[in-house]
């Protein structure tokens, strides 16, 4: 069994305004030295019944036709035995 | 003329729809459950605000899986008329309808408000009855309305007068404070290269009667209607 472990994150050219809010926050806490705040997604999704190779382009079919949306954001992802 | 007013589970803005359709212009109109892959003859078909499918992931992004998206993809295709508000226009544009995305506004706030626009192009079926300059208002109400689109595809949509609607102060100017949310270039609203598919963030049907603050908003019928007629 595997599991995906994928990363959703604005593409670099775009403002990220959460981002940006955390930062000022971070600031405002005292943490000295914060650069750019990037928030993103991150989603863990078990997989049955799938050769490594198999659930990698699956995994690819996800995120390009769902999990993230190509003109804003960028995505990655690992692929991990399950249970560890 | 018959309206087609897709309803996802989370819209809200789909009896406003219906009531100026029906009540104010006294034309006929009818509710398309997502699930349901039939248009029922619909001549227009309106994508109405709300959060489909409670926004989660991206808005829109679940609800241009809907059954009903398939048929509205092929209606656009064979030329009909399709117009999408708030979070229709987000679910055009996830469904490739329309170019760019909408991010989360650039103030972090949900705006909900009466904001001035300016008519950018009257050739589309969905403006006609407006004028180049114009400037009208309308509400918004969203937190997620801060169009982008890359530096190549805009120039795109500039040079094929895809972009329809920009907000503006009260006299037109396109000022940084006029920019509800930092929507890229004051885009408020674009259409397709077809222009046969129109998507805005603000609410023409909230702002379609006098007794609610404006009567701006009616032209975009006059126009889907005028646009009919002459078919």
């Amino acid at each position: 069994m595997l599991t995906a472990k994928i990363y959703v994150t604005l593409k670099p050219g775009v403002l990220d305004a959460q981002g940006d809010t955390v930062k000022s926050a971070l600031e405002t806490l005292g943490f000295r030295g914060v650069g750019d705040v990037r928030i993103g997604k991150f989603l863990v999704i078990r997989l049955d019944g799938h050769a490594r190779e198999q659930a990698a382009a699956q995994v690819e079919e996800m995120c390009r036709r769902l999990l993230a949306n190509p003109v804003i954001e960028d995505y990655s992802f690992e692929l991990e035995e399950a249970g560890r | 003329m018959k309206f087609g007013i897709v309803v996802f589970p989370g819209s809200w803005s789909q009896q406003d729809f219906y009531h100026v359709i029906v009540n104010v212009l006294k034309e006929e109109a009818c509710y398309l459950w997502h699930k349901e892959a039939d248009l029922q003859g619909a001549d227009c078909v309106i994508l109405p605000g709300g959060f489909a499918h409670g926004d989660y992931l991206r808005t829109g992004a679940i609800a241009r899986f809907s059954p009903v998206m398939k048929e509205v993809a092929r209606f656009a295709e064979r030329g009909g008329l399709v117009l999408g508000s708030c979070n229709g226009f987000q679910i055009l544009t996830e469904a490739g309808l329309l170019a760019g995305a909408l991010l989360r506004n650039d103030c972090m706030h949900y705006r909900c408000t009466w904001v001035h626009l300016r008519v950018e192009s009257q050739k589309t079926p969905f403006t006609s009855a407006m004028t180049r300059g114009q400037v009208v208002r309308m509400p918004i109400s969203h937190g997620e309305g801060r169009y982008y689109i890359d530096e190549a595809a805009l120039k795109q949509l500039v040079e094929n007068d895809q972009i329809v609607f920009r907000y503006c102060d009260e006299g037109g100017e396109l000022t940084k404070e006029a920019n509800p949310n930092g929507s890229l270039d004051h885009i408020a609203g674009v259409c397709n290269e077809r222009r046969n598919v129109l998507g805005l963030m603000p609410h023409p049907e909230r702002a379609a009667e006098a007794i609610l603050g404006s009567e701006d908003g009616r032209a975009m019928f006059a126009s889907i209607l005028d646009t009919f007629a002459r078919a």
